[in-house]
């Protein structure tokens, strides 16, 4: 209880860190003025969102590979830990977008491709409730999670090559491109604070699905005396 | 040597039971023809303007077609309970899968091909110069909707909801094969047509991907 009190404190005390870093730190942009410091929200929350569904990528594979109940939990924790920074990013997405680009949303790469991610684990989430047998629907909805993580690429290449209309991308685009080395120092930290409260509440949404996991085999026992 | 024989075994088994039937296809072809018919009275297909979309349309349809066809591939192994019979007459299970998506393909290429005449006139769209590079894409995203489609329909077919689950877990995985094949069509379609070999290439790196995902985790699909 202790020891995650004490983490639970690490990381409200990176975010309000990164949050004072974000508002005083990063300088404030030439052209779009304060509206910009939501990046250290937005692109911080799209990175630990693909955090989380490379984490529920390898646990669904180790599910297929060692068949303990342990890595469909953390699959599924780290499943919806991923969507809910994703839809993060799809909610500041359009608050960013509504000032600087006039538009709430564009169907451009990025913002399409996010939204797809986002489908393709909304579907993983549902598959799992439709199947009711507990090794099976581990086992499946780790082989769909596989697929679905093998096709971001695909979904992202194709998107990328065939749908955009809007500037390339900033961090990790172009050469001459760029971050202001401030801003991206403010960037990096904020995106370590989200991977701490990525990793607290995948611990949490781990220990409730192994709760759910010891009750439905105790469930199970009762039943069968 | 083995896989080939047992797929092509298994493949005959696949055709024939369609072919006995033709349930499949007939119904495919109808559900087409009704996605078409009602598209056009979202908006006026015969101007110029809207004749832009007729590739994407065309493709639109496939897909939903595709996802309501692949749901009896694995359905039916369970309802007649044949599923454990099958796993126990070949080797390597990939042999069914590798019959499955073959079928797959072929009927949802055949669709096609006899969607292709009707759909050129109701739009009036000129596809007999295009013809070959239009089988070309045809056979290519009906390729990688198939060994997606395949692969999924094993799982659906045991979970609750399967006929609304099927499209669900599929058609947000082939949106690269929606993409790519769209694009291709439309280079095709264009009054001055031309490939565009990039949507061709990706095509076949999206085929290629599923197909060995399939090939490595295709038996674990099917454990009972």
């Amino acid at each position: 209880m202790m020891k995650h009190a004490l983490g639970g404190a690490v990381v409200v005390l990176l975010l309000l860190s990164a949050a004072y870093a974000a508002f005083f730190v990063a300088p404030t942009d030439v052209k779009q003025g304060l509206i910009y410091r939501i990046l250290f929200l937005h692109v911080s929350s799209a990175w630990t969102g693909l955090t989380a569904f490379f984490v529920c990528f390898v646990a669904n594979l180790m599910y297929v590979w060692r068949r303990t109940p342990h890595w469909d939990w953390l699959g599924v924790s780290a499943a919806e830990v991923g969507l809910a920074f994703t839809t993060v990013v799809l909610v500041t997405g359009p608050i960013w977008a509504h000032p600087v680009w006039g538009i709430w949303w564009t169907w451009d790469a990025r913002l399409t491709s996010t939204f797809v991610l986002w489908l393709l684990y909304v579907s993983y989430l549902l598959l799992r409730t439709l199947v009711e047998e507990p090794d099976r629907r581990a086992l499946f909805s780790a082989l769909f999670g596989i697929f679905a993580f093998i096709d971001v690429p695909l979904v992202f290449g194709s998107i990328r090559w065939w749908r955009t209309q809007h500037p390339q991308p900033i961090v990790m685009g172009e050469p001459g491109s760029g971050l202001d080395p401030t801003m991206w120092n403010v960037l990096r930290f904020s995106w370590l604070a989200m991977l701490g409260l990525m990793t607290l509440l995948l611990l949490a949404r781990y220990r409730v699905e192994a709760m759910r996991g010891d009750l439905e085999i105790l469930r199970r026992e009762a039943e069968a005396a | 040597m083995s896989l080939l024989s047992n797929t092509t075994v298994l493949l005959g088994k696949e055709l024939r039971t369609e072919f006995r039937s033709r349930e499949l296809l007939t119904t495919t072809v109808v559900f087409i023809l009704v996605v078409v018919v009602l598209f056009s009275f979202t908006f006026d297909p015969s101007s110029a303007e809207s004749r832009r979309f007729a590739a994407n349309l065309l493709w639109l349809a496939f897909l939903f077609a595709a996802s309501l066809m692949l749901q009896p591939c694995f359905l039916r192994e369970q309802s007649n309970d044949t599923l454990s019979a099958l796993r126990l007459s070949v080797n390597d299970p990939f042999a069914i899968f590798a019959a499955k998506l073959t079928a797959n393909t072929l009927f949802l290429l055949l669709t096609e091909l006899l969607m292709l005449p009707v759909f050129s006139i109701l739009f009036n769209v000129p596809v007999f110069p295009v013809f070959g590079q239009l089988v070309l894409v045809l056979f290519l995203g009906s390729l990688g909707v198939s060994i997606a489609g395949t692969a999924l329909s094993a799982i659906s077919a045991q979970a609750r909801m399967r006929e609304l689950l099927l499209p669900l877990l599929l058609l947000p995985l082939l949106t690269p094969v929606l993409v790519a094949s769209t694009q291709v069509t439309v280079g095709l379609l264009d009054p001055a047509p031309f490939v565009e070999w990039k949507g061709i290439s990706f095509l076949v790196i999206f085929d290629v991907v599923f197909l060995t995902a399939l090939w490595l985790f295709g038996e674990y699909l099917l454990e009972e």
